[in-house]
């Protein structure tokens, strides 16, 4: 399927007759698109993910922790994206093939205008979609709203508890954490009454869902691990994770979630090699694990990954790095329009900076995923409102 | 007190429902154990004290019979039954490592450890050695959740123990980060217990010298000419003001210029303060205010000056900052959203930031008011348990009382809810709302953990690293559950109970239940 028909099989999938889902498990027609958030909880530091190698600024402001500047000599200087961005050289063989595969973009200056640099305000803030300083409602979440509003997208969350994103949609959205995943405990009979329990509650649904797809997951997991059992995984517990994601967005769902923690480095960060290294390597070989294990279906899919802020673009004096603005947005998938960085930017230097400390806002989340969910599932401007309420799409020809 | 025998055969569940059933028909002249009758308590009386406490034992109930309400929420609130707990449970406490050994001596010996790894050649050994420090870390930590869960289990205050709950939880830290492994079990006992009650001041000045906090939000690094604005801002953002309460980015930056110099004190043999600047060093156990470190400036905060005069300026900030209005909403408004309801009806949140402004932050006085409202139990039965409030709960009613000799499966449980003490990655703390725990994914993991309490297919009763036989169920068809629960038990759960084919999946049933995860 090329990417005409993969945008006109979106459009058909949004049309398709509307059916009541909650929670329900059965399998999506294949060729409808599939969208992954990825959210990186802490505000990681994009400045050293997407190197601003071309300016000397970076060098000045980072003088511990910067990422040296691409050299073919040296393994842990970035690797050259263009003239003036690097990538850290930790996704070489995670990432890195997948930029040269043009699968893979950046869009730097993204963010919200949240002003508060709280992790939890704009956390809440983003997950929200509606516009800052004017949330209407404190349970609602723009995926919950998106699966809302589209037919046939089961949607998913794999998180212990059910992230804001996926709250206040009207139905009822599953959430599974796959870090280890036992046998069922109890048989049909028990579930039954157990459920019975529930009926008439608010918690009714939960509680019959929650009971059925633990019962279903477990037993696909299983037969999954026993068809591909030729040894343990290699892949850190990400990836060993994000396998088991793959598995169920290729078969059962549409839209999901996962969050991944630990980005908040004020402390000791490290360059090419340290904290953020290695959560970038974790994340970088996840990410690529879930393309694998997704085959032909990657081509139908895009996974987005977001951080509620960037961070300061000096480097604090314990090596770290403080709450900031702006940050990079990744946009990953088989026919995204990758090897390249998208949306407005402006030149990295000192004047730049917002209020003399990080990155502006230029790219706001709502305007471009707005822009991209509009592409991908060909949804209407009624249907874009209700997802980011008065927000002003904008498509960066991302797929 | 009468106890149950956990080994004693399940009587058959038509039995039971025949009982259940002679409890409920038979209200007078009803077999005298198990009936309910005049013993039984009021819907209020059981709504009140499931709020109250954790959950019910039958000594919480009895004492409660003894002195009424009002007398004891005053013991309660007075702190006079102090933090009680089973002989059997404060020994196995006190022989938990982290509890024992002072915490300098703790600390002393990580950092002449790590000291020593540090100077050993590469190679495997100190591999091996740097792998067995951390593994001591996170056994000390283990130790410290074990002992804030058997706290709470069997703390005979429980007004009192769910406050050091509420506490911890607000002023929250994280276990794994850095040095708090160490140090996370005196910051229950000797930073917030003592001032659980007390004033909420004292609560803020106890957290900030303490050295959990001071490392888990970085301030131990903070220091002139090296501001680290971390803990300045959760201080006042999530620790008392709340966001958006008016404080600006600058207040921030101000605040963390008079936090500079406040941290963890160094070994003894490595400390070196200027003459001149002596008599400004102020030093107590790990803490330390280093006037070395700090910026003297003056400072501007909340538009109020503050001059530059050493660790006078971090007391006189706390104390602006706690008498905020801001403050006593931002505190009255977790609190009743903890004990009272999701949404708590804005005016018993005005009275009691009101109680809170005129008493200067009197935790107990706030409380009064709380636990006096009619809103406590207006809503009673629509305030979901988190997980914490669950297993503790269950934990409470299926043993009453019993002490058990492993603490380990308790914290499991709470792990495998997403809700482990001093395991909360940011500082916000665990979510108070049911949104944050009753998902469908929750749901079933809630069941399953309710089926290992009630099957008795757990370990509270073998001691660690022995490989000795659980030794069954509980039997939780008591005197307290006839008297306290049975009466007040909807028609749904009345049926699923009837439809158990066993005792262990009678229990497992009732823990389930809504009746049961809802108070």
């Amino acid at each position: 399927m090329n990417r005409r028909e993969f945008l006109f099989a979106a459009a058909a999938a949004a049309t398709a007759p509307l059916f009541s889902y909650s929670g329900r498990l059965f399998a999506a027609p294949a060729s409808t698109p599939r969208f992954l958030l990825v959210f990186l909880r802490g505000g990681y530091d994009c400045n050293n993910l997407l190197v601003p190698c071309g300016s000397d600024f970076y060098y000045e402001s980072r003088p511990t922790i910067a990422i040296a500047r691409p050299d073919a000599a040296n393994p842990n200087s970035a690797i050259a994206l263009d003239s003036q961005w690097g990538l850290n050289p930790v996704l070489r063989d995670s990432l890195y093939p997948l930029w040269q595969r043009k699968q893979l973009a950046f869009v730097p200056f993204a963010g919200t205008d949240d002003m508060s640099r709280s992790h939890f305000e704009t956390q809440d803030n983003i997950e929200s979609g509606e516009p800052t300083g004017q949330r209407t409602d404190y349970r609602s979440g723009f995926l919950a709203r998106l699966s809302g509003s589209l037919a046939n997208v089961p949607s998913i969350a794999f998180t212990d508890a059910l992230p804001l994103s996926f709250q206040g949609g009207g139905k009822d959205i599953p959430n599974i954490s796959l870090r280890g995943v036992a046998k069922p405990a109890f048989d049909e009979r028990q579930s039954g009454i157990l459920a019975e329990m529930y009926k008439g509650t608010s918690l009714a649904a939960a509680a019959a869902d929650g009971l059925e797809l633990r019962q279903k997951v477990s037993k696909d997991l299983q037969d999954e691990m026993m068809k591909a059992n030729r040894g343990a995984t290699t892949a850190k517990n990400f990836a060993a994770e994000t396998q088991r994601i793959a598995t169920m967005m290729r078969d059962q769902y549409r839209v999901g979630f996962v969050d991944v923690g630990g980005w908040d480095t004020h402390v000791n960060q490290g360059g090419a090699s340290g904290a953020l290294a290695n959560n970038l390597t974790n994340l970088g070989q996840g990410l690529a694990a879930y393309a694998d294990a997704l085959g032909d279906e990657w081509n139908n899919t895009v996974v987005v990954v977001v951080s509620e802020f960037g961070r300061t673009f000096r480097e604090n004096g314990n090596k770290g790095t403080d709450h900031g603005h702006g940050t990079v947005y990744w946009v990953l998938g088989g026919r995204v329009r990758g090897g390249r960085i998208a949306g407005e930017q402006v030149a990295v230097n000192a004047q730049n900076l917002l209020q003399n400390r990080d990155y502006p806002v230029l790219n706001n989340y709502r305007d471009m995923l707005g822009g991209l969910f509009a592409r991908t599932w060909g949804l209407s401007p009624s249907q874009l409102q209700s997802v980011f309420p008065g927000a002003k799409p904008r498509d960066l020809q991302l797929v | 007190m009468r106890r149950t025998t956990p080994t004693r055969r399940p009587a058959p569940p038509r039995i039971l429902a025949t009982l259940l059933l002679a409890a409920t028909v038979c209200a007078i002249g009803a077999p005298p154990a198990m009936a309910r009758g005049r013993d039984a308590l009021s819907a209020d009386d059981v709504a009140w004290l499931r709020r109250d406490g954790f959950g019910l034992d039958s000594a919480s109930v009895a004492r409660y019979r003894e002195l009424g309400r009002d007398r004891y929420l005053d013991e309660q609130l007075d702190d006079r039954s102090g933090d009680g707990l089973p002989p059997d449970i404060a020994q196995l406490i006190h022989g938990y490592e982290v509890v024992s050994t002072p915490p300098d001596q703790l600390i002393a010996s990580y950092q002449a450890e790590q000291e020593r790894i540090k100077d050993m050649p590469d190679g495997d050994a100190k591999v091996e050695a740097r792998k067995a420090l951390q593994q001591h870390g996170n056994d000390l930590l283990q130790e410290a959740q074990q002992a804030a869960l058997l706290r709470a289990v069997y703390g005979s205050n429980q007004l009192k123990e769910q406050m050091v709950w509420f506490w911890l939880n607000h002023f929250s830290i994280y276990g794994a980060k850095g040095r708090v492994r160490w140090v996370a079990a005196r910051y229950a006992d000797e930073s917030i217990r003592p001032h659980a009650l007390g004033k909420f001041k004292d609560l803020v000045m106890a957290t900030l010298r303490s050295p959990a906090m001071l490392e888990y939000l970085d301030n131990a690094q903070n220091a002139k000419g090296h501001v680290n604005e971390n803990y300045a801002r959760e201080l006042m953002e999530l620790h008392t003001l709340g966001v958006g309460s008016g404080y600006t980015q600058q207040d921030v930056q101000q605040l963390a210029l008079i936090l500079t110099g406040v941290g963890i004190a160094p070994p003894a043999d490595k400390q070196r303060v200027n003459p001149k600047m002596a008599s400004l060093y102020v030093r107590d156990g790990l803490f330390e205010f280093n006037p070395m470190r700090h910026d003297f400036g003056d400072k501007v905060l909340l538009g109020q000056p503050i001059k530059g005069s050493g660790f006078d300026e971090v007391e006189q900030a706390v104390d602006l900052i706690t008498r905020q209005p801001a403050c006593a909403k931002f505190v009255a408004t977790k609190l009743a959203r903890y004990f009272v309801a999701d949404e708590p009806s804005p005016a018993l949140v005005d009275k009691m930031a009101r109680t809170f402004q005129r008493t200067d932050g009197d935790i107990a006085k706030v409380l009064r008011t709380m636990l006096e409202s009619k809103e406590l139990t207006a809503n009673t039965g629509k305030k979901f348990k988190d997980p914490m409030q669950f297993v503790v709960s269950s934990v409470r009613l299926a043993y009453d009382g019993r002490p058990v000799v492993n603490a380990r499966p308790l914290l499991n449980w709470l792990n495998q809810l997403g809700e482990p003490i001093y395991g909360r990655l940011t500082p916000d703390g665990w979510p108070l709302d049911a949104s944050g725990w009753a998902s469908s994914g929750q749901m079933a993991k809630r069941f399953e953990i309710a089926r290992a309490i009630g099957t008795g297919n757990n370990r509270l009763f073998v001691p660690e690293g022995s490989n000795g036989v659980a030794p069954g169920f509980p039997m939780l068809t008591t005197r307290l559950y006839y008297d306290a629960i049975d009466p007040h038990l909807s028609a749904a759960t009345r049926d699923a109970l009837a439809k158990a084919a066993s005792q262990q999946e009678w229990n497992t049933f009732l823990l389930s239940s809504p009746d049961f995860n809802y108070r």
